[in-house]
């Protein structure tokens, strides 16, 4: 754990260039880091993407595979999300099963893309309450510098628009694309002294007092949010929050 | 080692393979050294449809603490397949097969490493296969070399490494996925081109002693370039910046 | 300092396990022999000195050497010792009587806690890498304020520069207090403005480390973005 041993140094100095109004990196308050992603990535998976997001790397896999639908749904196909940050990506990321870290992860990701109805599940169904697609989203971390959130939101967006269903492999026709409904791009946030600050760093994320992710579809309207961290927001601020998550999820969603 | 259905010819009239290969053929291997901003070393191994990860951590502390030698560091492999990395979805974490990979991988790659300079310590060495095609584990001892020299783990040599076999009667390189489940033999080998020593051998399959002399004979050329590979991929991760190196003080 | 083979052999990467001489030069650092032959122990640049060879590394962990100046952070608090941590494999303990001040049996949390920042020397390391240090020299002590940046111990000489050039330039155009550890860790304090143009030219050392004529490039980038009155 050497290297995060100095993390903490930085606190004031981070604080002290905020109030001047800068980023350690010299990014804007409300400015992304430089986003890269690589659709179609992984051929053992129905849809994939590479995604940088800064010195953050993630792969996302989609895989289809049919099985019975959950008895409480029988008309819809099941989605399933796993987020595994793994110790490859970074010093503070140990093996074993997936701690609480990860699994929020893997559940905000996952309320993304299920309430933002990123995929049309009711179109996974191939006999209700017999047999549907079962779609599992996994997210493997690579490299870890910060907001996992959007980088593993931005990539499963980008692998759903690319995927295919494996109707031929299961002898039931054609493949055809995964049925895509909307893009819910997710947005996070985070508030150190009272600044407000998208997509965190890694050492901006140690420092932070709060963190919210919010996302949203095309039309503006927002799917799904979390609040992360013991600070907290002033109503004003997850206005503010939800204002900017939403522009910069435009953003994001019309280059994707 | 299975049967092949009768209607998958492994080797076809021309006495060429599925994907065109000649038997001592291996498929197109690349490699990058350096791409992780994280870890103190990485590479990155694509070999054929193999996409293969490595990343390197330390020497560190070595936990959990009763592992720690006061003679010298532990290489531990810790060698994973990403869920969506096989056709059928594995289920996360590692299973018995990636545990005794990791355990061989260790045992090759601390051949290698001068791990008396460095005792009570654990040299971290993470290989995560994002696509696997057959011979993940030659792909993961690569890539590892490459990590840990890029780490700057000091080392006798490279580890190279690439798997024989046997499809179709006949002996062959770098077994494809197909060749892997039909064929009818399997030789992974991990090599140190610089001292000519084994350090991995697997086998499973039917093999005659000459058979097996060849295949280990064709791998063990084969690695060679293999680490010629290597070698390149190193060299050119600094070369651009090593352009005229001037005296430190 | 270097003779002009060694300033042509110097561009030369080198792998480990590569051949660097069959001949009766020393084995220098990062170098090994066997059967004779000289080779790399690690990546590195190939340096060929009159009498010896060596491989300067371009990677790798800090490893401590007897009279190496260290950043340290307190992790640790004994009754008679602190336990700090120098970016190494190991973490070191600093006994109370290589310390400044007279430390009674129990009081250590008086002096310093732990997070607290230090100056340090190593001044043993036995053939199990056991480390000493010692805050009892002359400018060792407790680093207040400030902030640390982390860069590769291997890009440390550069930061320095020769015979101290880089580190005296950049202390003088920003004004900043700065302390170079071995260790890999910097210690910066002084003006904000001032600190993250330092900030800005180490990691520019970082990323040219290895390119000509850097000294007077750090300079020209420090004179352009000067901050005024420093």
């Amino acid at each position: 754990m050497s290297k995060d041993v100095v993390a903490d140094l930085k606190r004031d100095y981070i604080t002290r260039l905020l109030a001047k109004g800068m980023r350690s990196d010299g990014r804007q308050f409300d400015e992304m880091r430089s986003l890269k992603v690589e659709t179609n990535y992984i051929g053992s998976a129905q849809g994939s993407a590479l995604v940088h997001l800064g010195d953050t790397t993630v792969v996302v896999g989609v895989k289809l595979i049919l099985g019975a639908p959950f008895p409480d749904t029988p008309n819809t196909g099941v989605l399933t999300t796993n987020a595994e940050l793994i110790p490859m990506a970074s010093e503070t990321f140990e093996s074993g099963p997936p701690d609480q870290t990860s699994i929020e992860v893997a559940r905000v990701v996952d309320r993304g893309i299920r309430e933002g109805h990123a995929v049309d599940l009711e179109k996974l169904c191939l006999e209700p309450g017999k047999q549907v697609w079962i779609m599992f989203v996994d997210v493997h971390v690579l490299d870890y510098d910060g907001n996992l959130f959007d980088a593993a939101s931005i990539g499963a967006n980008a692998a759903f628009k690319t995927a295919m269903v494996p109707n031929k492999a299961a002898g039931l026709g054609e493949d055809v694309p995964l049925p895509v409904k909307h893009q819910p791009i997710s947005i996070t946030v985070v508030k150190i002294d009272g600044k407000l600050l998208v997509d965190p760093t890694h050492d901006e994320e140690r420092v932070a007092d709060a963190r919210l992710t919010v996302a949203t579809i095309e039309t503006g309207n927002l799917c799904a949010m979390q609040k992360g961290l013991d600070g907290a927001f002033t109503l004003d601020e997850v206005l503010k929050v939800v204002e900017t998550s939403s522009r910069i999820g435009a953003e994001i969603r019309s280059k994707l | 080692m299975g049967g092949a259905p009768t209607d998958l010819k492994l080797i076809d009239e021309r006495g060429l393979r599925l994907d065109g290969r000649r038997p001592d053929e291996m498929r197109p291997l690349k490699i990058e050294a350096g791409v992780l901003n994280k870890a103190d070393g990485s590479a990155f191994v694509e070999w054929g449809m193999n996409k293969v990860m490595a990343a390197v951590y330390g020497p560190r502390e070595c936990h959990p603490r009763h592992l720690q030698n006061t003679e010298r560091a532990l290489v531990q492999c810790h060698y994973n397949m990403a869920s969506f990395s096989v056709e059928d979805r594995k289920r996360p974490g590692p299973d018995r097969r990636s545990h005794e990979i990791s355990k061989i991988l260790s045992e090759a790659l601390t051949h290698v490493v001068f791990t008396e300079y460095f005792p009570r310590t654990s040299i971290d060495v993470y290989i995560e296969v994002l696509q696997a095609n057959a011979g993940t584990r030659c792909a993961g001892l690569t890539a590892a070399s490459v990590a840990l020299a890029d780490a700057g783990v000091p080392m006798r040599d490279l580890v190279a490494s690439v798997a024989a076999g046997k499809v179709a009667n006949t002996i062959v390189l770098d077994l494809g996925k197909e060749e892997d489940n039909f064929g009818q033999a399997d030789i992974p080998v991990g090599y140190v081109p610089r001292t000519d020593e084994v350090v991995l051998l697997q086998m499973d399959g039917d093999l005659t002693r000459e058979e097996f002399d060849k295949g280990l004979h064709m791998a063990v050329g084969a690695c060679k370039k293999v680490y010629e590979v290597q070698r390149d991929a190193l060299k050119r991760r600094y070369s651009a910046r090593a352009e005229g190196q001037e005296e430190g003080a | 300092m270097g003779s002009n083979d060694s300033k042509e052999a110097a561009r030369e990467i080198v792998v480990p396990g590569e051949l660097l001489a069959i001949s009766s030069k020393r084995a220098g650092p990062g170098t090994f022999s066997e059967g004779g032959k000289i080779y790399a122990a690690h990546l590195g640049i190939k340096s060929v000195r009159p009498d010896s060879i060596s491989v300067v590394p371009l990677s790798g962990q800090y490893m401590p050497m007897r009279g190496d100046l260290v950043v340290g952070k307190i992790i640790g608090v004994g009754s008679s010792n602190w336990l700090v941590d120098i970016n190494s494999p190991y973490p070191s303990p600093l006994h109370v009587n290589e310390v400044p001040w007279r430390v009674e049996f129990g009081e250590t949390r008086k002096f310093m806690s732990v997070g607290d920042i230090v100056l340090l020397k190593i001044v043993g390391v036995d053939e199990i890498k056991r480390i000493s240090v010692s805050m009892q020299d002359h400018g060792l002590r407790k680093l207040t304020g400030g902030m640390v940046v982390e860069l590769s111990p291997s890009k440390v000489p550069r930061v320095i520069g020769k015979n101290g050039s880089m580190i005296q330039t950049m202390k003088t155009m920003t004004g900043c207090r700065i302390y170079v550890g071995q260790n890999g860790r910097i210690w910066i304090d002084g003006e904000l403005d001032n600190m993250v143009l330092a900030v800005k030219a180490i990691k520019m050392i970082e990323d040219e480390a290895h390119n000509l004529g850097l000294t007077e490039k750090v300079k020209r980038f420090l004179e352009e973005n000067q901050v005024k009155g420093a």
